[in-house]
């Protein structure tokens, strides 16, 4: 569905994608993950045809954007971080004459906004002023837009950023059931959380670059063990800094000192807290977890994905 | 492939519709009723204290029928100027509507058309509407005229479209629209010959005034109403406006797609 290969993207002297190599097969969840300006929304503008290439090669749905760019548009959904749909206008009419943009004829259009609107459960919400809907609303209603012309590949930008929890996962489970409808999703994120859910495959970007690529599970495995010991000292005991403490701990797994904790990578997170103790180190609170992209990004870039 | 620019631009045609649905009564209060007021006050009760003199007031027999066909043609400028400078800049800026219609298959160029069809749908109302308004206060001295005098309130109405548009395309601050008002839009008001003739302003200044897109309305827009005609004049005038359309097209078209596509 999408192929590129050393794509770049400048903005004068600023390079915000620096060459990368991406594949995104048919009836995927692709993501990228990564922080804010990373270069995931540049390369998704890039794939969403309006952001001209600025170097490299991009092929989506086997056409080329620069030349095919209003034919490949036709067939995309794109779900824009910010949203953009129209204040003025209701939710039904918002859905209506977005897909008259494409050139659906009325009646098909009429019957298939029903259907999203329903999909989205925002049919009894048909006649609102989009200004009076909830975040999360909003961010279906964005979504059953960008279905209108019945997508082959939908792009989300950020698709969950500033709703709250609740609202994110009645989101993850329309995506889900887009997934499960056959659709191609391509989803950048800066939450972990998000791309274990919904992502098949992710690349992880930093700094305009990919630092690694692989299912969820296959990067955590790679990149990090299967447990995580956060080790959480009293930040006021300046005779015991966090280094002098991570010096004492050093060989009971891989150390990240972090400003507020510690985190010791260990197939076995008890084990870890139990031998801590035992050095008569006295953390004032321990979590013992699992592994999460979150882990593989920091080993990745020695940062923490939200700053 | 490439959508037409036809096909593109109708495939806005029910979102503008439902634009105007919401548009049209604050539209029909200033296009109809506050050039109304200027007719009256300045035409009508100003004009009482004006000599009608053909010879000083380029033919006309009245203040009254001097300054209408000017005052139209200023007022479509007005609109077309208004339509295109915060409307513009909201759907770029403020509400993003552009840049959900470019994640389709319209471009730039369709929806400068669309955005420019529906100024030319405006003027088109209110200028017409302004003219049969008129047309009982006895301004015009033929039937035809005033066909042909609303012709060329159009022309210059679409030439400052465009022109208006490609600057709205190309700030960045909403502020820069306190420059064009009042650097543009009120001088031209004033000097373009809508309400003295421009050979008051000394040879100079009457020179400076002739090379405004405004005159050229003004003064076609005039003889049309008054039926005084020079041709050739006349399709100067006309020149020069569509001229400046046609310029004012492609510094639309392209300032939209440099601030859409980057």
């Amino acid at each position: 569905m999408i192929v590129a290969r050393g794509l770049r993207k400048s903005f004068g002297d600023f390079e915000a994608v620096k060459g990368i190599d991406v594949e995104v097969r048919r009836g995927e969840a692709f993501g990228f993950l990564g922080p804010n300006g990373a270069g995931k929304s540049s390369t998704m503008r890039m794939i969403a045809s309006v952001s001209p290439i600025s170097g490299g090669t991009l092929e989506i749905l086997g056409m080329d954007p620069a030349k095919d760019g209003p034919a490949i548009r036709g067939r995309l959904g794109v779900c824009p971080q910010e949203d953009t749909l129209d204040n003025e206008l209701n939710v039904r009419d918002n859905l209506y004459i977005y897909g008259r943009y494409f050139g659906i004829p009325k009646g098909e259009v009429n019957s298939r906004v029903d259907e999203l609107l329903e999909f989205v459960s925002l049919t009894e919400k048909a006649k609102s002023k989009v200004e009076d809907l909830s975040g999360g609303m909003k961010r279906r209603l964005t979504i059953a837009r960008s279905l209108v012309n019945k997508p082959d590949l939908l792009l989300l930008d950020e698709p969950t950023t500033g709703l709250d929890p609740q609202a994110r996962h009645v989101l993850w489970d329309q995506l889900f059931r887009l997934k499960q409808a056959g659709v191609t999703l391509v989803i950048t994120t800066h939450y972990m959380d998000e791309a274990e859910q919904l992502c098949d495959r992710l690349v992880v970007m930093d700094k305009g670059l990919i630092a690694a690529e692989g299912s969820p599970r296959q990067l955590i495995e790679e990149h990090s063990t299967r447990e995580v010991a956060e080790l959480r000292f009293n930040i006021q005991d300046e005779g015991n800094p966090h280094e002098l403490i991570a010096h004492k701990i050093e060989d009971l797994g891989r150390l990240e000192v972090l400003p507020d904790r510690i985190l010791v990578y260990s197939p076995d997170g008890e084990e870890v807290i139990a031998k801590v103790h035992e050095r008569g180190l006295d953390p004032i609170a321990v979590l013992v977890r699992r592994s999460t992209l979150e882990d593989v990004f920091l080993k990745l870039t020695g940062r923490t994905l939200v700053d | 492939m490439s959508l037409s620019l036809a096909e593109g631009t109708l495939r806005q045609s029910d979102y503008w519709w439902t634009v105007f649905k919401r548009t049209w009564k604050g539209g029909a209060i200033s296009s109809f009723i506050s050039p109304l007021f200027y007719v009256v006050a300045m035409g009508v009760l100003l004009g009482g204290f004006i000599a009608g003199d053909p010879a000083k007031l380029e033919g006309a027999t009245s203040y009254l029928s001097f300054i209408v066909p000017g005052l139209v043609a200023t007022h479509a400028m007005q609109i077309a100027v208004g339509e295109t400078t915060y409307p513009v800049m909201g759907m770029m800026k403020w509400h993003k509507t552009y840049y959900s219609m470019i994640a389709t298959p319209l471009e730039p160029r369709h929806l400068v058309a669309a955005n420019l069809m529906f100024v030319l749908f405006r003027l088109a109302t209110a200028c017409g509407v302004f003219m049969l308004v008129l047309a009982p206060f006895g301004v015009f001295e033929s039937w035809w005229g005033p066909f042909l005098a609303f012709g060329s309130q159009l022309l210059v109405g679409m030439a400052f479209a465009g022109l208006v548009y490609g600057y709205s395309a190309r700030i960045r601050n909403e502020a820069a629209f306190g420059v064009l008002f009042r650097l543009g839009v009120l001088p031209l008001t004033l000097f373009s010959g809508a309400f003295f003739p421009i050979s008051n302003l000394g040879p100079v200044l009457e020179w400076v005034a002739r090379f405004t897109p405004l005159w050229h309305g003004v003064n076609l827009s005039r003889m049309f109403c008054l039926d005084t005609v020079d041709w050739s004049t006349a399709a100067l005038n006309a020149g020069v406006l569509v001229a400046a359309i046609v310029v004012g097209w492609f510094w639309a078209v392209s300032g939209l797609e440099k601030r859409l596509v980057d």
